[in-house]
């Protein structure tokens, strides 16, 4: 039964809280947006954690805290592992970015990972994945594979990570269909799978036929099931469970390597503020298995693409671009700045085509 | 911005979909209300609902045995409720509250094991050749079984309350629980077997959404319908039909405000995603003109000595 679990979580707990300072193994701490069980984002990140557990076996000791609210909340968590005698602590959501650098302040000798943010300090690196590699794959398969046109993008927050994502997909499905046309609700959270839900069923109703997005729950895929003829994409992790329904690929998190390698560097005593910002040549971004579903010369051409982007041949935002407003971003040729003046790190407009405004 | 892009028909049967929770949980509450007792606790059995249901749902297998769990655990957490109140004279609003938190908390615990996983689908009652007919075959005839009982619910409420015996005994317990008691009736029994109706109702809407809605488990997933449903049953002056009208309100403005979005309406995300709230609280105000009032002992403690 579960309340065995339970009650072994807890004895774990308080034998850390106990031996926090007895012994010399490296104390890696999590702090979690989501369930580790959420099927997605948080999953992932949790597989990253296992990771480092069987990489170093007894050298290392992990916790992790599950859903953890993005504000006041996380501070009192990450608060918490730090006195717990935390050396490591990852922080796994946009939202934690503030809380992370003012807990960071106050334990020096702790170091911090902040995943997807862009404020860095002595001890607080932060580290991404170039989503929007993928999403350049799926909104070619999406531009090929829509028969009404109509692809509908579930956003959660309104912050660059997710505006590059709808920027990079409507890109390339517009490439490949001149008449496809976006969507987009946003949902402003990160996991509710209510709201996912209604989301996607709302989008399907009004004709979308693919559904892209950017919240971490199955339950849009649930939604694209039920209603029959819609295709969907696994989001943060594979998602496999929907492969013989809408499913059709998916973007796949991997952040086991990167974890690995931090934790080694603190063993090591190498460890030092960077920024890391990897895509799918350096494997922290991973494409799903691309289904039956998706016609040959589609997958061909996906394939293809991953492979020009792994090997840095191609680039996602390549010129030329306009902005939403016809104003000139890219020229021909011309690829996307990572940090700049409409660089990529801090992305808050739409590309021209797409209809409607980005919420403030 | 295409308003041509929405289509009245499925806007209409998702609002049926929508209300469908809500509805359930209002209406059993309202014979709580009736009663003339107020539990604050519907949230609290909803989410209950929701896991017990979707619990028994993945042992089982079979749906239909999961709404009947979900409706058994609602049930069950509202025994608790009726302890307090009924047995040991709590006061009411503080005992809902804690139920509220009581079931938060519970399902949570109940749910560990069971967050991400998928059940079972439950089966559209497609009836032939009705399901056919334009527009109507898709807003009325193509849902599931629940959205029917649902309604039958507040059919049977209704005329219980109206024409049956039962429904003026419950009826004169509410309005006046001493008189009820000199007349020989057992007010505390009476009212402990509303409480648990008002508690299986619960269990079901709940389930609503974690079965068929979603259909998924998540901590905190009816995220304030039973307050919804508890509004719903003022915003109704007690009265069953209007319950069914109010939860169609609020429903198809729940939906209405996505498929605006959707649709590219150039109207602020906050203020869409506010207003069914919003709207909920203008009715509310408009009907308090209204002059049907709450029954006579809502809310007061009976005990045969006084």
């Amino acid at each position: 039964m579960k309340l065995t679990n339970l009650l072994a979580t807890a004895a774990v707990a308080l034998g850390l809280a106990t031996s926090a300072f007895a012994d010399d193994k490296t104390k890696v701490g999590f702090v979690f947006v989501g369930p580790v069980g959420d099927g997605g984002w948080t999953y992932e990140h949790n597989k990253g954690r296992l990771a480092v557990e069987a990489e170093f076996g007894d050298k290392v000791e992990t916790t992790f805290v599950e859903n953890v609210p993005e504000g006041a909340d996380a501070e009192r968590v990450m608060t918490q592992m730090a006195l717990q005698g935390a050396d490591l602590i990852f922080t796994t959501s946009f939202g934690y970015m503030d809380p992370t650098i003012n807990v960071a302040k106050k334990f020096p000798d702790v170091k911090f990972e902040h995943a997807t943010g862009y404020k860095q300090a002595d001890n607080v690196s932060v580290y991404s994945a170039r989503f929007y590699e993928g999403r350049a794959i799926e909104g070619h398969i999406a531009g090929k594979m829509t028969k009404s046109n109509i692809v509908g993008y579930i956003g959660s927050f309104p912050i660059p990570e997710v505006i590059r994502g709808i920027n990079s997909a409507y890109i390339h499905a517009k490439k490949v269909n001149p008449d496809v046309e976006f969507k987009i609700v946003w949902a402003f959270t990160w996991f509710d799978p209510a709201k996912e839900a209604d989301a996607a069923k709302v989008l399907i109703e009004q004709g979308a036929d693919v559904i892209l997005q950017h919240t971490d729950s199955t339950a849009p895929l649930a939604a694209a099931e039920a209603a029959g003829n819609v295709i969907g994409f696994g989001q943060a992790s594979d998602m496999s469970e929907f492969k013989d329904g809408p499913r059709v690929s998916s973007i796949i998190d991997d952040w086991a390597p990167y974890y690995i390698s931090r934790v080694k560097a603190v063993m090591d005593g190498t460890w030092e503020s960077k920024s890391t910002w990897d895509g799918i040549g350096a494997g922290m971004v991973g494409i799903g298995d691309i289904t039956d579903k998706v016609p040959a010369d589609v997958k061909a051409e996906a394939l293809a693409m991953k492979a020009a982007l792994a090997d840095g041949s191609y680039h996602a935002f390549t010129g030329p671009l306009n902005k939403q407003d016809g104003s000139v971003w890219l020229k021909e040729g011309e690829t996307a700045q990572d940090y700049s003046d409409d660089g990529l790190a801090g992305m808050n407009f739409f590309v021209e085509g797409i209809v409607g405004d980005i919420p403030e | 911005m295409d308003l041509s892009a929405i289509n009245p028909a499925l806007l209409l049967a998702s609002l049926l979909v929508a209300a469908t929770p809500i509805m359930i949980a209002g209406i059993g509450e309202l014979v709580v209300e009736r009663a003339g007792v107020l539990n604050l606790g519907v949230e609290g059995m909803m989410i209950t609902g929701a896991i017990c249901g979707f619990m028994a749902t993945i042992i089982t297998g079979s749906p239909a045995l999961g709404f009947l769990f979900a409706a058994l655990g609602g049930a069950a957490l509202s025994l608790l409720f009726a302890l307090l109140t009924q047995v040991a004279l709590a006061n009411q609003v503080a005992s809902g509250l804690a139920l509220t938190l009581f079931g938060l908390g519970l399902s949570s615990l109940l749910g560990q094991g069971y967050v991400g996983l998928k059940p079972p689908s439950s089966p559209k009652l497609d009836i032939p050749l009705l399901s056919d007919i334009p527009f109507f075959g898709t807003v009325l005839f193509s849902h599931d079984i629940i959205v029917y009982l649902g309604i039958a619910l507040v059919a049977a409420v209704w005329a219980t309350l109206k024409y049956t015996r039962v429904g003026l005994v419950l009826r004169a317990v509410g309005e006046n629980h001493d008189a009820a008691h000199a007349l020989g009736y057992k007010v505390v029994r009476i009212r402990v077997l509303a409480i648990m109706f008002g508690g299986a109702c619960a269990g079901l809407g709940g389930a609503y959404i974690s079965l068929i809605r979603v259909p998924q488990w998540t901590e905190g997933m009816t995220a304030g319908a039973g307050w919804i449903a508890l509004a719903l049953v003022v915003f109704a002056s007690w009265k069953p039909w209007r319950v069914l009208l109010g939860a169609w309100l609020f429903g198809g403005i729940t939906v209405l405000q996505l498929n605006l979005q959707a649709a590219g309406v150039s109207i602020p995300v906050e203020i869409l995603s506010m207003s069914p709230y919003i709207i909920t609280i203008v009715v509310l105000v408009i009907m308090s003109a209204d002059k049907s009032r709450a029954p006579a002992s809502l809310g007061r403690i009976f005990h045969a000595s006084s």
